[in-house]
Parts: structure tokens; sequence; C-alpha cells
């Protein structure tokens, strides 16, 4: 165990800081600490500019391996990089669903063609991608799963179904979609995997008004949706395989940045106690030092994640981290309104105050999705545990 | 960078598990806190001069194996899991700590060696106060004359006073501000020790009385320069090892309510195929990975170069989530296990017991986080 990190680290880390400072700034300055979730409808636009000018210094995938177009970083050096981004308050990725999810899916599953065709727009900032796994029948039970795809005699595709909770559907080129090729199959059997642009005439994106008053998600209809032949990635019917492998890639290599933008949410608390006097609350008190006991243990079980050892989705701070973090985001955003008082109350475009209001509205969300807490405490006592399944009815 | 325990890490913390699960059982536990004693002579004797654990923290100077907080509290997790009754944590993780925080050169040379060979057993006070043994200092009074100090008052609380040959006793000596750090032989005129039957057997306590002690000039053993530092240094390092103990109790709340609801069966069923079970289970899982996290990251902290304010920062963290999450798990251990959780019999009462009466040495849950909150907001 030994926290010094190493002079290649240190001067990575300064060169990562001083790009930030030298581009993060001009037409760019309104975007810091702008975008995330629950602020992705702040100038969506300029954020894909700012994509295109994170990929012209080569910061865009830099987890990636070189022939993918990456820069191939060691996981010490990804980390660096996510918390410097965030430390200098850099915006919520418009193309993180690229990066993170569909690229490293393609990098692992996909085929030649997917990989040349689909991996450079990504690591440009020029094509942006939408994740549709989740429908209305398809929470928490993703396995139940109805959109419906079919091969036709040309050899394309064809999607019929809905999806829903679908994050930037409408601010991305393309999506990939979870769906049953094997008619009457069932639960995780018989699901294919493929890729499709959304802007044919057959795919429909309707916006879903969120309690904070934004519209993020959506729901997207597709009628008879098409994909071309060489866009179904993996083979037919192994779409879950490939839909849930990415879960053993991810290290959480992006859990410092976003822990650096709750230790900002979280000074903004305090600045927000110190200015009206919340801070002399002894109850208040306890919260925010309770908050930062929070912020201590998510760093470093971020750090105990990222140690090697057994295979990372087993390992016990693995298991109990979304819950974590998750719920303590939820408090903090009761702690930051109670802190706000009266003034929380008000609608307001106050930098001091707008993210404490979206930190309160959009932390509801935390808890649910990407896996609820009802279903994350089940995934702790089966796997963590070793505790027996629920019994279930004979279909 | 990197957060992996190393392989003699990992070795010391199995041969900690193993040992005690051998040593340190239910029955062994009963059995010892309820002798005069209230530990095993032998079985401290082989953890002193057999397993070495006493040399742990000590610097290899002074006989020691110069290991850090890392390998202490790898020993100290597994010694509350088992609820350890010997006086190891008031000899190491009181004594030892403080006289290598505060010690003077002489001092270090004439206790750390025999402390460091397990053939010396030394206590402090463990005071309820979050101000770093100021509350403790402030019952005694010490006063010299000539080469001869004369020390009277009390100190409520002092573990394993009994068994100690030497106890470590803070003082406020006239026209000093600082506090000052007397070795009180346990067979000297004017000392009195009386023992505090506790609910919480497995670590014995004693109220001490001074009536005119009278010491040598040599049994003021702090060093005045490194006072203050160091005695927030040493209160850190002693909340952290009492979170570590903490950790490795509630990890044992968690072990035993998992194992009992796989076999206890209800409506057809094993009860921890329910939901209202599983969850409850889970969560304590959550809490007691999230206090693992706090605990070896303050270690790891306390193992390298740092302020001391920044561990003292670090360690009342990780005392306040373990106070914490230890009693939540020791309560929901009884509440799982149903009647018989509530027995003599069954194990989770032990551990509720030393939940509550740990929580509040060196500073109870929210007296830290009081601490806390002054470091963050002022």
């Amino acid at each position: 165990m030994n926290l010094q990190p190493s002079p290649t680290d240190e001067a990575f880390r300064a060169e990562v800081a001083d790009w930030m400072r030298r581009h993060l700034k001009g037409r760019f300055a309104s975007l810091l600490h702008r975008g995330g979730p629950g602020d992705e409808e702040a100038d969506p636009a300029l954020r894909k500019e700012w994509e295109r000018e994170l990929a012209a210094g080569r910061w865009t995938c830099v987890g990636w391996p070189a022939e993918a177009g990456g820069r191939g970083l060691s996981i010490e050096q990804q980390v660096i990089f996510h918390e410097e981004y965030a430390r200098a308050g850099g915006p919520g990725r418009m193309g993180h669903i690229g990066e993170g999810l569909i690229g490293p899916t393609l990098i692992a599953f996909g085929s030649e063609m997917q990989k040349r065709r689909f991996l450079p727009g990504i690591v440009a900032g020029t094509e942006f991608w939408a994740q549709g796994y989740s429908e209305p029948g398809a929470g928490s039970d993703l396995a139940n799963v109805q959109t419906k795809c079919w091969q036709e005699a040309d050899g394309s595709w064809r999607v019929q179904g809905q999806k829903v909770w679908t994050s930037l559907a409408h601010e991305s080129e393309w999506i990939f979609v979870l769906a049953r090729s094997e008619p009457g199959s069932k639960s995780r059997n018989g699901l294919s995997f493929l890729l499709l642009p959304l802007s044919q005439s057959n795919v429909r994106i309707q916006p879903i008004r969120q309690m904070s008053g934004g519209s993020e998600f959506n729901e997207v209809f597709f009628d008879g949706a098409v994909a071309e032949s060489g866009h179904l990635v993996g083979k037919p019917g192994e779409g879950w395989k490939v839909a849930m492998g990415l879960l053993e890639f991810e290290r959480g290599v992006s859990t410092l940045g976003q822990q650096m933008h709750f230790a900002y949410e979280f000074d903004l608390v305090v600045k927000a106690a110190q200015a009206n006097g919340a801070s002399a609350n002894p109850q208040i008190r306890q919260r925010i030092a309770q908050a930062w006991c929070g912020l201590r243990v998510m760093r470093y079980n971020a750090l105990r994640m990222l140690s090697g050892g057994e295979r990372p989705g087993l390992k016990r701070e693995a298991l109990i981290y979304k819950y974590y973090w998750s719920n303590w985001h939820r408090e903090l955003g009761k702690l930051a309104m109670d802190v706000l008082g009266p003034a929380g109350d008000a609608i307001s475009d106050d930098p001091r105050i707008r993210p404490l209001q979206q930190l309160f509205f959009f932390s509801r969300a935390d808890t649910i999705y990407a896996g609820t807490n009802e279903i994350q405490l089940n995934l702790i006592a089966e796997r963590g545990l070793d505790m027996p399944r629920e019994p279930r009815p004979a279909v | 960078m990197n957060f992996a325990f190393t392989a003699d890490q990992v070795m010391i913390r199995d041969a900690a598990q193993s040992f005690l699960a051998d040593e340190s059982g239910s029955a062994a536990v009963r059995a010892a806190s309820a002798s005069e004693t209230g530990f095993d002579a032998g079985v401290w004797q082989r953890i002193g001069s057999e397993l070495g654990w006493c040399a742990i923290p000590v610097a290899e100077e002074h006989g020691g194996l110069g290991l850090g907080a890392v390998e202490l509290v790898l020993v100290l997790e597994q010694m509350g899991r088992q609820l350890l009754c010997a006086p190891y944590f008031s000899t190491v993780c009181l004594a030892a700590n403080l006289l290598t925080q505060v010690g003077n050169e002489q001092a270090l040379r004439r206790f750390l060696p025999a402390i460091a060979e397990g053939h010396l057993c030394a206590t402090a006070p463990l005071s309820s106060g979050a101000d770093d043994w100021l509350d403790a200092a402030a019952q005694i009074q010490a006063r010299r004359k000539g080469e001869v100090w004369t020390l009277s008052g009390h100190c409520p609380r002092v573990p394993d006073a009994a068994a100690a040959d030497w106890l470590l006793l803070f003082a406020q000596v006239e026209g000093e501000r600082k506090a000052a750090l007397f070795a009180v032989p346990r067979e000297v005129a004017g000392l009195k020790i009386e023992a505090l039957e506790g609910w919480d057997a497995t670590r014995r306590f004693s109220s001490i009385t001074l009536d005119g002690v009278t010491l040598p000039a040599e049994d003021r053993i702090d060093d005045a320069s490194r006072i203050e530092d160091g005695l927030s240094r040493a209160a850190a390092l002693a909340r952290l090892a009492i979170a570590a103990e903490q950790l490795g109790g509630a990890q044992q709340c968690l072990d035993l309510t998992v194992a009992y609801t796989a076999t206890r069966k209800q409506f057809g069923r094993a009860i921890a195929s329910f939901q209202a079970v599983k969850h409850r289970c889970a969560e304590m899982m959550v809490r007691i990975e999230a206090t693992r996290s706090a605990v070896y990251g303050a270690a790891a902290l306390a193992a390298s170069k740092t302020t001391a304010d920044a561990l003292a920062l670090e360690c009342a963290v990780a005392r306040t989530l373990a106070s914490d999450t230890y009693f939540y798990c020791a309560q929901e251990a009884i509440q799982l296990h149903g009647g018989v959780g509530f027995t003599w019999e069954y194990d989770p009462q032990l551990y509720f017991k030393r939940a509550q009466a740990s929580s509040h040495w060196l500073g109870n849950a929210d007296g830290l986080r009081e601490r806390i909150a002054q470091a963050l907001i002022a």
C-alpha cells in the first residue's frame, strides 16, 4: 500500500492540468462545471465543439489501446486524467456513451469493419451515441426485453418496439439496441445487439420531462427501423453476452473524476452554509462532517477497486460502490437544500444556488438508474454474501 | 500509487486470522473474560514472544519490526473480530504509541525494547473526550521538588491497569501550559487501582487514584518539544486502532448473521432467501466495506509522510464510521437472529456490548464529527 505518486505520474498530472488551463477558457469558459447528469441541457452544441477541442489534443478515449485510436494510458494515468479534468471544471462529456460504453464493446466484440467505421468518429468527437436497453416492461428486469428484430432478405435488420430513459437520444447520431431476434425466446436468450442510425423516418424520439423540469431522457420508438447487415455486434442471439460484457471491462477509472465533481458540489454546500450562517447550526455541522466522511470513503474505495487482485466485478468494494455513491449523493442534495432553506425553494439562476437545486432533484434518479437501490442490494447479498436468490414463480 | 496489500501484509493478516480463530473463539473469549485476570496469559505470552505482534509498530532501533500502521491495522481487525481478551491494545496501541510519539529518548530506550519483546505490559488512559487526552491531563496534578515528582489526582478509565507493569499517565504540571506524561509503576505507594466491572467483559477497565505518589525525575517521560504534535498523532493512531478493531467486530456480526440465517428455516425455507433479510445483510456489508475503505485509507496515510492535522482528520473519519457501523451491525445481528439473538448463549450480545463500550473511547462519533466540522468549516 503506497499513497505516494511516482514522478512520471506527477509530470503527467501537471501536463493534463496545464492543457486544461490553456484550453478551457475563452469561448469555452461558459462550460466550466456545466453539463453531466442533471445538467445535460447546458449548451450541447458548444459541448460538442469542446469534444473536438479535446480530440485535437488527443484527450478523448485516453484508456483505449493505441490501435483503436486511444492513448493506451495505464489505469493510474487514466485516473489522473479524469481527476484533473474534473478538478479543472471540465464540462460533462457529450461523448461519454461512445467513449465509455459502445467503444469498448466494439473493441471487444465488434468486427473489423465495425471498428473501422465507428471508432474514429467517437475518438474525433464527431459522432455521438445513445444506449437502447431499458423498455417500459424491462427496467430492473432488463432481460425481459420485448423489442423485436428480424433480418430481411437483403441481409439488413429491422427493429420494432420501444426503448425508454434513453439519455441524449435527441443529441445523438447513433443508438445501440438490445432486441429479441428469436421469436418466443425468453429472458436473456434469443437477444441480439444492433447499431442503428437515429436519423431515419421510422425512428421517433419523444422527450420525457423530468421532475427537475428538463428533458435529458427520451422515449425512442422503432417502427421497422433499419440497421445495415454488417451492424449486428456479435452473433445473432448473443446480444445479452455483448450487452453485459462491458461490465467485465469497466474498471471504474472515471469514478475518481466523478468524485472530484462531488467534492466540488460539497464545497458549494459548505460555502452556502458559511454565507448564510447555517454553518453555525450544530446539526448542519454534523451532516457536513458526515458528508465529508463519505467523500473520503469513496476515494479510498475507488483506490481499492482499482488496485490489482481478484476480478474487478467481484470485489466487495466494487459491489457496494454504486449503492454507496448514489445514496451519498442523494443525501448531499437534501443537505444542500436544508442549508439553503427558503432560498432553495425559489427557482434561481444564481451559480451558487442553481447547481445545488439540480443536485437535489437529479440525485433522486441516481438511486434508480443503472440498477435501483433494491436491485443493488440483491446483487450485494447474492454475489457478495452468497445468500440464496428469492425463489421465482414458474413461468 | 498502489492501494494493494503487499505479500507480507497479506501473510500477517492471514496468520492473525488463523491464530485468533483457533485461540480466541467464542468459548475461549467467554472463559477468559470470566477469569480473574480477564485474559489467557498463555495466549498473551505467545502473541508477545512467539508471534512478535507487539514488535509490529516499534522502530527497529528499539528492537521492533519497524512496520507501519497498515500491518497493525490488519492484525487489530482480526483481534476485534475475535474479541481477543489480552492487554495488546493497551500495551501497543496506547503505551508504545504514546512513547513513540511523545516519549523522550531515554524513555524510548527504557521501555520500547521490552514491549517489543512481549515482556512488558503497559497502559494509558482511554478517556472519552475528543480532545486528545486533555481531559485526562486535567485530572492529575504533578509537582516537582528537587529530583522528585509528586502526583495526585484521579483517572477514571484505564484499560488493563491491573495487568500493566507500568501506567503512562498524563498530568498537569504547575506553571506549564502543555500536558506532561509520567510512567508510574503499578507497585508504588499511594497508587490505588480499582477494578470496574463492565458489561463488556472483553476489555477490563480500572479507575486510578494517585494520592501523593512520588516518582524519580526520570519517570517524567515526555519530550516537551514533541508533545503538541505528538499527542495529536498518538490520539489519531489510537483512534485508528480502535476503528480497526471495530471494523473486525462489525464484520463478525455480519458473518454470524449470514451463517445463522442460512440455517434458520421458517415458512419452509431458509430466512436468508427473503429479501427483507437479504437487504439488511447487504446494507451491513455496504457500511462495513465503506468503513474498511476509510480504515485502510487512514492506515495508508499514517504509513506515509503526512502532517499531524491531516492524520487527525483522516483517523477521525475512520473512527466515526467504524463506531457507527459497529453498533449498527451489532444491533442488526441481534434483530436478525430473532429470539436467540437476545440470549446469553449466542454471540451477538458480546459484540453489542463491545460496540457500545468502544463507541466513546477517545471521543464518540458526534464529538469527532464536530472536530471534523471545525477542520472543514472553522
